[in-house]
């Protein structure tokens, strides 16, 4: 009975004498300790309420040749919108020319002189607007706001004109799982993601070349450790050092930020470990081609931002051409986008998490063999 | 201001504390260096050699005190200083991404050297070296003598007045580290002055003055014959049987009045104090004339004494006949270029088998083939009867392994480190528990179990480096230079342990260039151009060389000569 | 004072040169990496959405709400899939095969020709807050729009009383590639700038080249300088690489000026690598280095510089961050020099603040760099 149990418990002696020194290496000292939780901390701070693609706070200018009451009105109802805040009124066109291209403002109103008069008569008035293309996303949505803003207006002046109007279309709308529409229940969910990922691969992808630069590497080389052996205890504590991570975030995210959790932990955290497998994977191989350290950190930084990029947070993947959409499936951090998202706001079931995890787990078991093969290659 | 022309370098109350440590790294220096001689900085590990130097280079300001080169205060004047000096630190600065040419080009150009000056300047760097057919080679290339005349030739450069060498000659083969002696004798016939720190006492020998540290504190200012005549007439040495010498020399050792004794070959060295009392003596001791390092010995209190308690707790391996290490025409190439060439030995159980060879011949590349971290292109490493590249972990526990630098993990802690071995190696539940709490104790590494094991002291580095190595008892243990850097003590607490494992049956593969080293070896292989050119017992070799013009040839003599007889020496000398 | 030695500048400078060319890392970083990037930007990431997947549930199958989903249909900006059964949508868009669905009430086209109010509703994917925006807004859009056709389908009696005419400046077709290509420069510069000039030196303390190097006659500015310059050129050559391939690949349009543009460069890769000096010899170790020059060199550039996220819609604190950062205006200069001529009034204040920050920078870095060891 002894006997037979051997052997695994010897294996697992040796591989678990690995992990606790792994975990140690990055745990003990106190600055690399910092490094592990300062900056992914900070990060979520100042990102999940940087990056928002909404646009509020606008400076809008005004020009106005009007003496009437329309545009008067028209001016009183923009200044009352919450999504402007400084409106200025220029007094010469010279000074919109100037507002804009220095950016003061970022569109800009012009009332001509019978503008009034025009809609007073029955007429249409023009109503130019400028807007600076230079922010093409800011411009696109201020338009969208402008243009709510004199619709309801128009309807507002017919009523007045005494024209019976059709009731209007009562349009309501439901924001299903973030019912005021908050960035920060997107970001914060996905930058547990991000974070995670980013640690995941850093740590592997240093654990090894460090090694190599220390000369420790030959020292674990000619142990009793199998190359494979080697590879499980370099990838099992940055699987624990990353899911620890993701669980520290989560909790700041939970009770800092008040993010909702809809879904079942046990599905998070079971593809979670899916998704980490994948980027430690990915972590290694660069490990395993990489010489120095410092080819260790471009090297993860050259794989990192065009991810990043590609994943979906930054802008949405349907934006993207069609031919390049499918090729987004290969990045493992799309699909546990749309998984950590799911849980966090949704409550997805769990054959959607299942959708979205083998694919993950398809691409863990590559980028693992292709570490595995690329390891043994450079140990011959 | 213009110094005493009898004074090179002028060290003054000189204390330098760094913060956080409670004791200062030097305190109060006073010493008057002479110009045009060689002054030799030596001491144990942690003496406060490096500081010393990186201070009179200007890149350490004193915490109190002064140091003034050729009259330039090192605090005020540290670019007049960078003017006058050439500096070659420990770890030496070469860009291994340039060539040999490209790095020399730099220095030149940044000490304003041109035009035919440089010429001339590099056509005597290039004789000194013999560095020419390498010129545009890059310097990670070279191998560790050649980059080492490298960084010393970028240091003589600007021919300076003061040259400050930080242990230029670790990890250089002899022949090498002969040629860098000559090469910095003819410059002090030219008037340099040059502070040479070193770990190798035979070299302090031939300085004119020496400055003997001690744990920050000056023991000793003078010629090294000044010291070397406290123990006149106490130096003796011995015959005795070789396979007996380990066993003889423990005993010795452990005899009260016995300061130091160290294996040279079949003869066994001894110091004795003063008090020794003379009927004790034996007849066959024949007093011999004593150098340096003996008095060194001497008056840092003492060697190790000449037990192993680890060996004690070792059980014995059984000896039978069949061979331990086999290499069967080991053959390793890299593209065209041959590593190693048709190599072929085999080595006993409980035997020292060492494996010299002057640097880039292929040594290294032999002996990471035969502890697996190298496949060969031909042939086979066998170690007990298995082939390690492809045997199982199984086969592997059985060896251990000692790199050639430190390579424990310098930020685990002491206890982390044993911990990690330990596990690694297969050992659990009580027995691990064990063998830990021995080898703690053995090693005596109590009050550094919670530190960082890459902060500990050499001589503890060391320590700590081989308990990791033997804490699973392996049959084979690989010593990769074990103790090059390592100050004379800590070597001999080193073979101590060696000899009483050895007595225990367990086999050793060391390789050396340390002579000293290479005569605890039962038999030595030397390596040349990938091929081995003789193999033998340390007193083979050196008879093998014995001729009119030497008729007593050390153990350096004969890897020189015998490298000179190798007939690929004109045409393939060179690096890996 | 001491003496400038041109020589010796010339001699280090040209080791760091062949160092650069050497490695194949910096290769990648200074050139592999941004093309990477401006082809993602050129061809990939966009911040203009089309064909977003909506759903219609259609309850009522009334002409009147027939043609309300052809108004959807005829736009770009959707693809519209009509359904009946509500879970199944429902499902869908729990899924994210939608993103929003627009319901069509049973009695809607009875109430339109009734003339009362007809209740429309749109439910969204709230957890993609940015195309929930999106479908928002145009699905509202194109409601109103359809409303008023209908209006003026039935009554031509009256006429708007205010029709809006937009004229949009420097970018008429709103191409979000014309603003992000343009932008990505800012990133890359900073990461040659920032985390390679960190990596690079951290190096040389760690391989003890910096302590050689020290005791050489070689001053302190002449090292300086001639760290400095090889990276800054590198910089403006990744630069120009980037700059010739959003103008000739994908016809950004560039109507400022190429000496701005040199020179906004210029002060910002100062100021870059300013920084990287500064943060590899307070630091001299490679993994902490590369950590702090990704939170204060690369993150900047990406999120607090204005060129994905609009900087005033970021919560003051962070909106006064980005004033310390000099990507801010750098982003703003870039931007501008590409689609606009770039007026004096931008020009100044933004390449003021950049040169302030570079000195800054600079200095400290300067003043960190001692030839010596403690």
């Amino acid at each position: 009975m002894i006997a037979f149990f051997q052997p695994y418990s010897l294996i697992w002696t040796r591989i678990n004498a690995l992990i606790i020194k792994e975990i140690l290496a990055v745990w003990r000292d106190k600055k690399s300790r910092l490094m592990l939780i300062a900056p992914p901390l900070i990060q979520l701070i100042i990102l999940s309420h940087a990056a928002t693609l909404d646009v509020y706070n606008i400076s809008l200018g005004i020009y106005n040749e009007d003496q009437g009451w329309y545009s008067h009105e028209m001016i009183q109802r923009i200044k009352g919108s919450p999504y402007f805040k400084n409106v200025y009124e220029f007094r010469n066109p010279k000074d919109v020319v100037r507002a804009i291209n220095t950016q003061q403002v970022i569109v800009s109103l012009q009332f001509q002189s019978n503008f009034s008069r025009l809609i007073a008569a029955g007429e249409t008035a023009q109503l130019q607007m400028t807007l600076d293309g230079r922010k093409s996303n800011a411009s696109q949505i201020v338009t969208g706001y402008l243009n709510t803003i004199i619709q309801d207006f128009n309807r507002d002046i017919l009523t007045y004109q005494g024209v019976r109007l059709p009731e209007p279309l009562d349009i309501e709308y439901r924001s299903f799982f973030n019912p005021n529409i908050e960035y920060i229940l997107f970001t914060v969910p996905s930058l547990v993601a991000i974070l995670s990922m980013m640690l995941a691969q850093m740590v592997t992808a240093l654990s090894v070349s460090r090694e190599r630069e220390n000369g420790t590497f030959d020292q674990l080389l000619v142990s009793p450790l199998q190359p494979w052996q080697i590879l499980i205890g370099k990838m099992i504590p940055a699987m624990i050092i990353s899911i620890g991570e993701s669980t520290l975030l989560m909790v700041v995210g939970l009770f800092l930020f008040e993010i909702p959790f809809e879904g079942s932990l046990l599905l998070l955290y079971s593809s979670m470990i899916v998704f980490l497998l994948a980027m430690v994977g990915v972590g290694l191989f660069i490990s395993a081609i990489s010489h120095t350290q410092q080819q260790s950190i471009l090297g993860s930084f050259v794989f990192m931002t065009p991810t990043m990029l590609l994943s979906g947070y930054a802008t949405p993947i349907e934006n993207m051409p069609h031919w390049l959409q499918p090729f987004t499936n290969l990045l493992p951090i799309k699909h546990f986008f749309i998984i950590i998202k799911g849980i966090f706001l949704k409550n997805i079931p769990a054959y959607e998490v299942w959708v979205h995890t083998w694919p993950m787990a398809l691409i863990a078991i590559f980028t693992l063999s292709l570490a595995g093969w690329m390891f043994k290659r450079r140990l011959e | 201001m213009v110094g005493h022309p009898q004074t090179a370098i002028q060290v003054k109350n000189l204390t330098k504390t760094f913060p956080g440590m409670e004791k200062p790294a030097l305190e109060d220096i006073n010493a008057t260096l002479r110009p045009g001689i060689i002054t030799g900085l030596v001491g144990p590990d942690a003496a406060g050699k490096t500081t010393l130097i990186r201070l009179m280079a200007g890149l350490l300001l004193p915490t109190t005190g002064h140091i003034k080169m050729l009259g330039f205060d090192t605090h005020m004047d540290a670019s007049s200083i960078h003017d006058i000096t050439g500096y070659m630190p420990q770890k030496f600065g070469l860009y291994e991404d340039l060539t040999v040419f490209e790095n020399l080009e730099l220095y030149a150009k940044l000490h304003g050297i041109k035009g035919d000056k440089k010429k001339d300047v590099f056509e005597k760097m290039f004789h000194f070296t013999s560095l020419k057919p390498f010129v545009d080679r890059l310097a990670g290339n070279l191998s560790g003598g050649m980059k080492q005349k490298l960084g010393l030739a970028c240091a003589l450069l600007s021919e300076p007045k003061v040259l400050l060498l930080d242990e230029p000659s670790v990890g250089v083969d002899p022949l090498s580290r002969r040629e860098l002696w000559q090469m910095v004798q003819d410059l002090i016939h030219q008037g340099i002055t040059v502070v040479w720190s070193t770990s190798y006492l035979d070299e302090a020998d031939q300085c004119e003055e020496v400055l003997l540290l001690n744990e920050g504190k000056l023991l000793f200012y003078g010629p090294p014959q000044e010291l070397t005549r406290r123990v006149q007439h106490h130096v003796f040495q011995m015959d005795v049987p070789p396979e007996k010498r380990r066993l003889v020399l423990s005993h010795l050792l452990s005899r009260p009045g016995i300061i130091d004794g160290v294996i040279q070959g079949n003869k066994i060295r001894l110091v004795c104090s003063p008090t020794f009392p003379q009927s004790s003596k034996d007849p066959a001791w024949h007093s011999i004339k004593p150098r340096f390092e003996d008095a060194f010995v001497d008056i840092l209190g003492g060697g190790p004494g000449g037990t192993s308690v680890l060996a004690d707790h070792i059980p014995h391996k059984k000896t039978s006949g069949m061979s331990s290490i086999q290499a069967n025409h080991l053959t390793k190439k890299f593209g065209d270029f041959t590593a190693a060439d048709n190599i072929s030995f085999s080595i006993k159980r409980g035997e020292i088998f060492g494996l010299l060879g002057p640097n880039g011949a292929g040594k290294s590349t032999i002996f990471k083939m035969l502890c697996g971290l190298l496949q060969p292109t031909h042939g086979k490493a066998l170690v007990s009867g298995l082939d390690l590249k492809t045997a199982t972990s199984e086969a592997r526990s059985h060896i251990g392994y000692m790199a050639q630098k430190f390579s424990l993990y310098g930020d685990l802690s002491v206890k982390e480190n044993l911990n990690f071995f330990s596990g690694v190696y297969g050992l659990f539940g009580q027995s691990r528990q064990e063998k830990i709490n021995q080898m703690i104790s053995i090693f005596d590494l109590n009050p550094y179990l919670n530190s960082n094991a890459g902060l500990l002291p050499l001589g503890f580095k060391q320590r700590l480096a081989l308990a990791c190595a033997v804490m699973h008892e392996p049959d084979v243990l690989f010593l990769d230079e074990p103790t090059s850097g390592v100050d004379p003590i800590t070597r001999r607490e080193f073979w101590n342990h060696i000899n009483g494992m050895v007595e225990k049956g367990i086999t050793i593969m060391v390789t050396t260039h340390f002579m000293e080293e290479a005569e605890y070896c039962d038999r030595i292989a030397l390596i040349y151009g990938g091929k081995n050119i003789a193999t033998g017992t340390p007193d083979e070799l050196k008879e093998s060389v014995r001729s009119k013009t030497t008729p007593n040839p050390t153990l350096e003599d004969a890897f020189i000569k015998l490298i000179e007889h190798s007939d690929v020496y004109k045409k393939e000398r060179g690096g890996e | 004072m001491i003496q400038f030695s041109w020589e010796r500048f010339w001699a280090y400078f040209q080791k760091e040169t062949k160092q650069i060319v050497r490695d194949p890392s910096t290769f990648l970083i200074a050139f592999v990496l941004p093309l990477l990037m401006i082809f993602i930007f050129g061809y990939g990431v966009s911040l203009d959405a089309k064909e977003v997947p909506l759903g219609i549930l259609l309850e009522d199958t009334a002409p009147t709400s027939r043609s309300l989903i052809n108004a959807f249909l005829g736009t770009p900006y959707f693809e519209t899939r009509t359904g009946y059964d509500r879970t199944a949508l429902l499902e869908d868009l729990t899924a994210g095969r939608l993103r929003g669905i627009i319901t069509i009430p049973l009695d809607f086209s009875k109430n339109i020709l009734r003339g009362t109010p007809a209740p429309l509703q749109i439910l969204l994917d709230g957890s993609e807050p940015n195309t929930a925006r999106f479908v928002l807004n145009y699905a509202t859009g194109v409601v109103s729009n359809w409303n008023v056709q209908q209006i003026l389908e039935r009554t031509s009696s009256y006429i708007m009383p205010i029709s809006p005419e937009p004229r949009v400046w420097f970018n008429p077709d709103l191409n979000s590639r014309e603003v992000l290509l343009p932008g990505s420069i800012a990133t890359i510069m900073s990461l040659i700038g920032t985390l390679l000039t960190a990596l690079v030196v951290a190096r040389e303390w760690e391989r003890g080249t910096m302590e050689a190097m020290m005791s050489t006659p070689i001053r302190i500015q002449e090292m300086f300088l001639a760290k400095l310059l090889p990276y800054f050129l590198l910089g403006l050559g990744s630069m120009t690489l980037c700059v010739s391939l959003s103008i000739f690949l994908f016809g950004v349009p560039f109507r400022g000026s190429f000496f701005v543009l040199l020179f906004a460069t210029s002060l910002f890769l100062l100021g870059s690598l300013g920084l990287g000096l500064l943060i590899s010899s307070a630091t001299r170790n490679q993994f902490v280095a590369s950590q702090i020059s990704i939170m204060t060199g690369f993150l900047p550039s990406f999120i607090l510089s204005g060129f994905l996220f609009e900087i005033t819609s970021m919560p003051w604190p962070i909106q006064a961050l980005t004033y310390i950062f000099p990507p801010r205006y750098f982003v703003t200069l870039i931007q501008s020099s590409f689609l606009s001529e770039t007026p004096k009034e931008l020009l100044l204040p933004n390449l003021g603040a950049l040169a302030i920050i570079a000195a800054v920078f600079l200095i400290f870095a300067a003043m960190k760099t001692v030839k010596r060891l403690d």
